[in-house]
């Protein structure tokens, strides 16, 4: 029961709640620039005025790819909090992710799809964090089922420091954050205009901007995974956690330059391989 | 169940009418028939067994005379090979083959005398699944090969061959008789004469076209398998010799109670599958046998030949479970489907793409193998289903691509979808079933993964993380490439494809759609039983909740698409030129460079051909397996004589 609860209380609340932690992005971000910034609900009066603009695309079929990206964006989270296997939530989002890609590429435009490829390299480089990830969990609780790994004893972070540090750090890929915000920039006077986005407007571009709330809250939610346990008080401890997690995101994204793929891609397996990678096999020997 | 002997002999005899038939319409037609009658058969084997209650049958307890001619038989595929190795002064090959060939026969002859226990043949959820995957796939093939062969030989492009036809179909009938032998025997010594003609079979239509490269290519598949066909032998020899049986099933039942023959030889067989299977340090035959005109390369990767490695492997795999042997297997499996799918990202040539695709998936099937629990085989049987399917799928419709595009190279199949709307779509589904969520590919990985972790194999686990990471992004990129708007005039090419092609393609997708729509009812009727069988014991690894996830993924990724592209076609959309800076020369296709003239636009993909090409990691990895692999063996023998 409390399953579908929370499952549709994702449905629900997610682009709220989505839409609030970019707000709040936004914010604190203006604020550590010393500027002003934008009110906390900017983000949904920009996404509801892309709605009742006319609707323009470079081709038609930008469209369904998109909204075949939104639900099974919105597919995968539901399965999270239905409390289904985590690793099928990861494979289904990967797929949601190849629409992402199509619909980048299907203009044949070449800033989008500058950016679409930067976007395919990146779910390689962060993709076996993730899958380590998943298997973290299930050695440390003996189920891929987020229901069990939610309500088991310990903390699974007590395992998995090394998997937690990993799963942040590619966090800031998946949130399309600098240094690695290759794909796509917040700034459209930058060296690939807006990356992936660039030829996607008006509802289409409020579709991805909803898709990227609901993604992010999926991947806060696997935040808290780490944390959340039987006992109720971690689910508070978790809400901290994951707040910290986000602000630290915030930050490394206003103090630090884009980087080159190569750079990418060596840091972040590099450090998947060091905190994850040892991780497992210290947990592979001792449970 | 006379059907049995039927499925061997009736390709064999067909292939010698291929031969004999020099008209080109008379022989279409035999194929077409031919095709059909054993598809019809394979059926009709299915029935019976299925009528029998799907228990497992044994036939033919006593076959001397078959005996003798498979043995005369095996002389003169010896006498073949020893002949053109001393033609194309390679006469250092023949003693590959001149070596088993005596073994076996000496021991045929002199040996001691075989106490049978199962019969000759064996017919089990496991040979069925084999049969279906041969009859089904290799028949198509068939199907598609005339009208293919047809093209090749009118093309400009091959003038330079000898039209050799009647010589190519009855490799291709050779062949499918060798797999149907191959999967149905239990003795080892007819496993060991179909898997020798199986190895010339793929020789001889590698080097079909006589040209130096396919020579030299063919005359390297061919020494490879050799090798494994004498690991094969001498197993086979000392085995025969300590038990006084040569039966299989005996020989996996004696492997897991770890009789230390038996281990022996099942490390020997299981180097013999490696070799088969296309894995590092071998991989280097399957790359070239890309020289061969395309039915053959879809019939080696798909349907025939490295399929043989694996089922072999997974005949093993009780008795490889949990020892030594099994470590090796698993570990050069992994490192395989790893490395390799590097090497796929740095091709941009289509079929070479599906060749490293092939290994590197061949790869993670033998690393299941290897691991050996039920849940690693439940896999394996997967990844092999959707394997031969799609990769069959793959090969045709790149043949028929090049036929109409006149390249094969994935750059120049941008915009496919608008050029050959067809073939784009086909290969769009074949590709899909390589390795997007609901397709079967994704949940076998799902299992291994899994398994692995179960068995603590550290190592295959980080092959399996890297290496599905890698696995995604050659072949997204791939199917990017089909759909992106066309950077040239984007006009429809003419589609030269023929209607038997056409007609094999159609059947293989709606294969691959079905097997993924009906994958949890083939799990729950067919795999879980053939696991049990092999393992005696039930282990569901499809459990309930998993399966009706499963089902909802399948029902939403099939239809949002589908139902999305529905809405969007009847809304109105205002299209604008893409963004270019603002030089667009009127369409999307050009802009104006810096010299004020119209330039065309042209996308491409990553590669990485300088850090991950096959040139640059091919020799180190193959060295580096090529040590694990004679460390092991030495581990392996050493641990049992010492």
């Amino acid at each position: 029961m409390i399953r579908i609860i929370l499952t549709i209380c994702y449905i629900l609340l997610a682009p709220l709640i989505g839409g609030l932690l970019d707000g709040l992005d936004r914010k604190i971000s203006a604020k550590m620039q010393r500027r002003v910034g934008p009110p906390l609900l900017q983000p949904f009066y920009d996404v509801s005025k892309l709605l009742t603009k006319r609707e323009t695309a470079v081709t038609k079929s930008q469209n369904f790819l998109l909204i075949s990206y939104m639900v099974l964006m919105i597919l995968t989270g539901a399965m999270f909090f239905s409390g289904t296997d985590i690793l099928m939530c990861f494979f289904v989002m990967s797929t949601a992710a190849t629409f992402l890609y199509f619909a980048g590429v299907v203009t044949s435009s070449p800033y989008a799809s500058i950016g679409a490829q930067r976007e395919l390299l990146s779910m390689m480089i962060y993709e076996p964090a993730v899958l380590f990830a998943c298997v973290g969990f299930y050695l440390a609780t003996g189920s891929f089922n987020v229901a069990d790994i939610a309500r088991s004893s310990d903390s699974a972070i007590m395992y998995l420091p090394g998997f937690f540090i990993a799963f942040v750090f590619i966090l800031t890929i998946k949130m399309r954050k600098s240094p690695f915000d290759l794909a796509t920039s917040h700034h459209p006077n930058q060296e690939i205009v807006k990356g992936i986005t660039s030829d996607i407007g008006t509802k289409n571009l409020a579709i991805f901007t909803v898709t990227e709330w609901y993604e992010n809250v999926f991947l806060m939610a696997v935040v808290s995974l780490f944390v959340v346990n039987k006992n109720p008080i971690s689910i508070v401890v978790a809400l901290v956690v994951v707040l910290l997690v986000y602000f630290l995101e915030i930050l490394i994204d206003n103090a630090s330059a884009r980087v080159k793929w190569q750079t990418m891609l060596k840091t972040t397996w590099v450090v998947t391989l060091f905190t994850a990678g040892v991780n497992l096999i210290i947990l592979m020997i001792i449970k | 169940m006379a059907i049995i002997p039927f499925l061997i002999i009736f390709p064999l005899v067909i292939a010698i009418i291929m031969y004999c038939t020099r008209i080109n319409k008379i022989r279409n037609a035999i194929a077409y028939l031919s095709a059909v009658v054993i598809m019809v058969s394979v059926g009709v084997l299915v029935c019976q067994w299925i009528s029998k209650g799907m228990e497992t049958i044994t036939l033919y307890y006593n076959t001397e005379l078959v005996d003798h001619i498979i043995l005369a038989a095996e002389i003169v595929l010896m006498g073949v090979v020893t002949y053109l190795s001393f033609k194309y002064k390679k006469a250092w090959v023949s003693l590959l083959s001149i070596c088993p060939t005596a073994l076996i026969a000496y021991y045929e002859i002199f040996g001691p005398e075989t106490r049978e226990v199962v019969g000759h043949i064996y017919i089990d959820y496991l040979s069925i699944l084999m049969c279906i995957i041969v009859g089904i796939i290799g028949s198509l093939i068939v199907v598609y090969a005339v009208g293919y062969m047809h093209g090749y030989h009118h093309s400009a492009h091959h003038s330079n061959v000898t039209d050799r036809r009647y010589y190519f179909f009855a490799l291709l009938f050779l062949f499918l008789g060798a797999m149907f032998g191959f999967v149905l025997s239990e003795n080892l010594l007819w496993i060991d004469f179909f898997w020798e003609m199986t190895s010339i079979c793929s020789f001889l239509l590698i080097g079909y076209t006589r040209e130096e490269e396919a020579v030299n290519n063919s005359f390297r598949a061919l020494w490879m398998n050799l090798l494994g066909g004498c690991a094969l032998a001498i197993a086979i020899v000392y085995y025969g010799y300590t038990y006084e049986n040569v039966d299989l099933h005996v020989l996996v039942s004696m492997g897991t109670i770890q009789s230390k023959c038996a281990v022996i030889c099942v490390a020997l067989i299981s180097f013999a599958a490696l070799t088969k299977a296309a894995q590092l340090p071998f991989s280097t035959w399957l790359i070239g046998a890309m020289v061969a005109p395309t039915p053959s390369s879809a019939l080696l990767h798909s349907a025939t030949m490295v399929k043989a490695g694996i089922y072999v492997l997974l005949r093993l795999a009780p008795a490889m479970s949990g020892t030594l042997t099994g470590e090796m297997i698993a570990f050069v499996g992994g490192f395989t489907f790893l490395i390799t799918s590097f090497m796929a990202i740095a091709q941009s040539d289509g079929k070479k793409v599906l060749a490293f695709s092939t290994i590197s998936n061949l790869g993670l099937m033998v690393a299941c193998a290897g691991v050996g629990t039920s849940e690693t085989v439940w896999a394996a049987i997967f990844l092999m289903m959707f394997h031969a399917i799609s990769k069959s799928l793959l090969f045709q419709d790149i043949g028929a691509t090049e036929n109409a595009l006149g390249s094969r190279d994935v750059e120049d199949m941008h915009g496919l979808l608008y050029m050959l709307p067809k073939l784009a779509i086909f290969m769009f589904i074949g590709i899909a079933g390589m390795f997007l969520a609901p397709f079967g590919m994704l949940i076998s990985k799902w299992a291994a993964l899994k398994a692995s972790v179960d068995v603590r194999n550290i190592v295959l686990v980080f092959f399996i993380i890297f290496g599905s990471a890698t696995t995604s992004f050659y072949w997204t990129k791939w199917m990017g490439k089909i759909i992106s708007h066309s950077h040239l005039n984007g006009n429809p090419v003419k589609d030269k494809t023929k209607k038997n092609e056409m007609i094999s393609l159609t059947i293989h997708a709606i294969l691959m759609i079905a097997l993924c729509a009906l994958f949890p009812l083939v799990s729950e009727t067919f795999v879980n039983p053939l696991v049990n069988e092999m393992f005696g014991k039930s282990e569901n690894v499809l459990s309930n909740q998993v399966l009706f996830t499963l089902i909802i993924i399948i029902v939403v990724v099939f239809a949002v698409p589908f139902l999305a592209y529905l809405s969007s076609k009847q809304q109105k959309q205002d299209l604008k030129l893409s963004y270019m800076n603002g030089v667009n020369t009127g369409d999307n296709r050009a802009f104006t460079d810096s010299l004020g003239n119209e330039k065309t636009l042209w996308l491409s993909n990553f590669y990485f051909h300088k850090i991950i090409g096959s040139r640059k990691l091919m020799i180190p990895s193959q060295i580096f397996t090529l040590a694990v692999i004679v460390v092991m063996m030495c581990r392996i023998i050493g641990g049992v004589f010492l």
